[in-house]
């Protein structure tokens, strides 16, 4: 199987609008990147260039005007980019009727196949800040602190310095390097890296919105949330609205991996046809076989079958997945999806902070079977199912059980053919490969 | 009446399955699964499993 753009009705000529010509992006809802520079930039883009593009950011003093825009960003419709998708109106309500609330943007993207979040740090960082900027404004916080992936710390720091210089923001923006582990991205997780320089989640039954960081009435967003939320503040909803879906408005940054012919991030509408996205990135290089949709929390899809459906939450449901972090990565048809199964849940087994009982013990037991299925040693699936049913009920401080026991789920299914297959003795992975997508390993740390 | 277990205290004592068998089962590896809400006639049984456990890694919530 592959994809022809002259057969395949999905694969309109989506390029032409993000191949636009640079134009003010307050002016035009439909241009796009909203996010990121208008065609290539080496150079992260300097305060003077970000103000230039989208005009002076938006400020909200007194009661009136902060409840005004918290009312905006509802309208919107900005939900969390971070994964969760939680509405982000919601939770700035929340943290705004409370004192000495603090603001995290969290650009901990601890996830090794994820990219989106430290190229819109590298490329566009003053909007982040500006959207750290405005949160700050909307829940009355002195201060914001952007926990950033250190292969960006640097860039987001010299930003942060910059308009520091300029006088830009009312609120203290400082930047800290993240913890470069997979858990340390969880929401808890960020706050006790903070507080103690231990990147594991808590368990604390209060919400980080009540009693986060150091005790304060805490907001954490993705930086990816905070770059949308600087827009809607300057243009407003109508403006964010004018790409998406209705229920999921907007756009939305997408790392496109695995075998297409340019993979990278995109800054694509929300509702754009999964198939039309990997077009985006350069297309399928060579036949594909499943992908992985939302990240390794995600689910993994047919790849014909996913190909026509809207890339968004509603779109996706008909086959199990939901846009996670925005992740689309490509498994070629000849390497083997139980292989590379393997590898994530045996990476995501080591990356438990080590805690919970059944993530330590559950999902290495579960990494374990899935290698004996992949090398073609048999594994007990009766077994493997009821420990899914275990480990994916909610009973852990965080969701990295869940998330993995979802993966792996949506693997069993979407590869029933390959395990029949391995059952007697073939595998598609022809290839020779060792595995495509990408699992650090502790060596290499 | 809810039960509800801290994952991180728990180490898996498994006195609580003892206790509250209709409300509490374990897992493969020994931690407790809550299986479903307190029912009146079990709230004592709840609490004792609450008070027995050498972690303090049950709570009854409202």
């Amino acid at each position: 199987m592959s994809w022809d753009a002259t057969e395949e009705p999905w694969a309109e000529p989506a390029t032409a609008r993000l191949r636009q010509q640079p134009a003010a992006p307050g002016s035009d809802p439909g241009h796009l990147p909203r996010l990121l520079p208008d065609g290539f930039t080496a150079d992260p883009t300097s305060l003077a260039d970000h103000l230039a593009r989208y005009g002076p950011p938006a400020r909200a003093s007194g009661r009136r005007q902060r409840e005004e825009l918290i009312a905006e960003v509802d309208r919107a419709g900005l939900a969390g980019r971070g994964g969760a998708g939680f509405p982000t109106g919601r939770k700035l309500a929340a943290v705004a009727e409370r004192r000495r609330a603090v603001v995290v943007g969290n650009g901990t993207e601890g996830e090794p196949i994820s990219a989106k979040d430290k190229v819109l740090m590298a490329q566009s960082p003053h909007l982040v800040l500006d959207g750290a900027a405005v949160a700050a404004d909307l829940v009355g916080a002195a201060e914001a602190i952007i926990v950033a992936h250190p292969a960006v710390g640097d860039i987001m720091a010299a930003a942060a310095a910059e308009r520091k210089r300029a006088r830009m923001d009312r609120a203290r923006l400082s930047v800290v390097p993240a913890a470069d582990r997979f858990v340390a991205g969880e929401a808890s997780a960020v706050v006790h890296w903070l507080e103690r320089g231990m990147p594991k989640p808590k368990a604390t039954p209060q919400r980080l919105s009540e009693r986060g960081l150091h005790g304060r009435p805490t907001l954490v967003q993705n930086v990816e949330t905070l770059a949308h939320l600087a827009l809607i503040a300057r243009y407003g909803a109508g403006w964010f609205r004018g790409v998406g879906t209705r229920r999921e408005p907007g756009s939305m940054l997408v790392t496109v991996a695995g075998a297409v012919g340019d993979p990278g991030v995109y800054d694509v509408a929300i509702g754009t046809p999964v198939g039309q996205v990997l077009d985006l990135a350069g297309g399928p290089a060579g036949p594909i076989g499943a992908l992985l949709i939302g990240g390794y929390f995600g689910s993994w899809v047919d790849a014909a079958r996913a190909a026509p459906l809207p890339l968004s939450d509603e779109g996706l449901r008909a086959v199990g997945a939901g846009v996670g972090a925005g992740l689309l990565a490509a498994l070629p048809a000849d390497s083997c999806g139980l292989v590379e199964t393997a590898r994530i849940a045996r990476y995501l087994a080591a990356e438990s902070a080590g805690q919970c009982g059944p993530c330590v013990f559950g999902l290495d037991a579960i990494a374990g079977q899935l290698e004996r299925l992949a090398d073609g040693r048999g594994a007990d699936l009766a077994k493997l199912s009821r420990w899914i049913g275990q480990v994916g009920a909610g009973r852990g401080a965080c969701k990295h059980p869940d998330g993995t026991v979802g993966m792996v789920a949506s693997a069993l299914e979407a590869f029933a053919g390959e395990i029949d297959q391995h059952r007697a003795g073939w595998c598609s992975g022809t290839a020779g490969r060792a595995g495509v997508l990408p699992v650090p390993s502790w060596s290499q740390r | 009446m809810k039960l509800r277990a801290d994952m991180i205290a728990c180490d898996g004592r498994g006195l609580c399955a003892e206790v509250l068998p209709e409300l509490i089962v374990l897992d493969d590896w020994g931690f407790p699964i809550i299986t479903g809400a307190v029912p009146d006639d079990l709230a004592d049984q709840a609490r004792e499993a609450v008070r027995i456990c050498p972690r303090l890694a049950i709570r009854l919530e409202r």
